[in-house]
């Protein structure tokens, strides 16, 4: 490495390797956690979803399925976002978002 | 029975080929009877590397077809009497490759060998998942660099789930990390992802570190393994990666920048 070089990436001194390890970090363990997910999970999302709807009118996306692992037992999760109890008749101007109905 | 090493990564260009050469050589050099099989049915190269490209008559498609023996195919090495090489077809064919046939092959050099280097072209298809289904080890070639990495990767979790060790739940196969074409000098301006980052990652057996080097191209040029080069430092580096593997406690070397005096840092271009 000549003297220029030197000076050249001392000024330009932005640590792109910091970057690229931070990047690579969340991507890895994005990729591992669905590579190591069962594949029926998709498929009992989607039927737990409409098993749901005979009931409950949710949003396509109100279900998720994960599967994670807690020391040696697995665990799977179902988060069903349920809509606000009962739409109001009226709009009301202020409404809490109600933390029941949420499971 | 044969131990079966294959060379993978994933992505392509980052050393699979001269890995294989430099490995297979390396351990002929220490006195293993070992063969190579260039897995890239369609772009043949590993021949051209080791310098035995003029004298391809079969290749491994022809003994897989019954239209050649084992024997009239492998290409004995001019510079060690105890390595051969299984040149790749240059078929277009890619389902040319079957699973019964491979395994054939494997089992018959596995009488004569104790070990078999199989070079894995890029990508995940057929040539590359058959190169890996067999094996018993396996060197993952990775450049310190963002794809590479990745590649890897995925290229883990193929082994882990693919591969028959995995589909007979034995043992899994053994896995080495190799960084290729590593820069310390840029690691150390932080332009370079740097071993430990690489490890910490995909959390990997560190098998060696290649430095990025002008020997490897020459010695392609050449059709010369570079791990013959005994005064480049990644043929030393290669050396080191033979021992280690082998068991030999080879403290690492070219992870840390070579110290250099005030003059050379000046005018070195």
């Amino acid at each position: 490495m000549g003297l220029l070089d030197y000076f050249r990436s001392r000024s330009s001194g932005t640590a792109s390797a910091a970057v690229a390890k931070e990047r690579l970090q969340i991507l890895v363990a994005h990729e591992r956690a669905e590579r190591n997910r069962p594949d029926y999970l998709p498929r009992l999302q989607r039927e737990l979803l409409e098993v749901v709807r005979k009931y409950v009118q949710v949003e396509e996306d109100a279900i998720t399925v994960t599967m994670e692992e807690d020391g040696n037992r697995e665990v799977l999760e179902l988060n069903i976002v349920l809509p606000d109890d009962k739409e109001p008749k009226k709009a009301r101007a202020t409404r809490n978002p109600s933390p029941t109905g949420r499971g | 029975m044969a131990r079966i090493i294959v060379v993978t990564s994933g992505k392509g260009g980052v050393g699979k080929t001269t890995t294989s050469a430099a490995f297979a050589m390396g351990l002929a050099m220490e006195g293993h009877r070992t063969a190579v099989i260039d897995f890239d049915v369609g772009l043949r190269n590993l021949d051209l590397v080791m310098g035995c490209e003029r004298r391809v008559v079969y290749d491994f498609v022809n003994v897989i077809n019954g239209e050649a023996t084992l024997n009239q195919a492998l290409i004995r090495d001019k510079r060690r009497d105890n390595l051969y090489i299984l040149p790749a077809s240059q078929t277009r064919d890619k389902e040319s490759l079957s699973t019964e046939g491979v395994e054939r092959v494997l089992n018959e050099l596995s009488e004569s060998f104790e070990y078999i280097v199989c070079d894995s072209p890029a990508g995940i298809e057929r040539g590359a998942t058959l190169a890996m289904y067999f094996a018993d080890d396996a060197l993952v070639v990775t450049n310190p660099e963002v794809s590479s990495v990745r590649d890897s990767d995925r290229m883990l979790g193929i082994l882990a789930s693919k591969s028959r060790r995995a589909e007979l739940g034995v043992e899994p196969i053994k896995e080495y990390l190799l960084l290729t074409r590593y820069s310390p000098q840029r690691v150390k301006m932080g332009e370079m992802l740097s071993v430990d980052d690489v490890q910490e990652i995909l959390s990997m057996h560190l098998l060696g570190v290649i430095p990025d080097s002008k020997s490897v191209l020459s010695a392609s040029n050449a059709g010369t393994p570079v791990v013959l080069d005994e005064h480049s430092d990644a043929g030393q580096a290669y050396r080191d990666v033979v021992r280690r593997y082998l068991g030999e406690p080879v403290p690492h070397r070219f992870i840390e920048e070579e110290k250099k005096g005030l003059f050379s840092r000046l005018f070195r271009g």
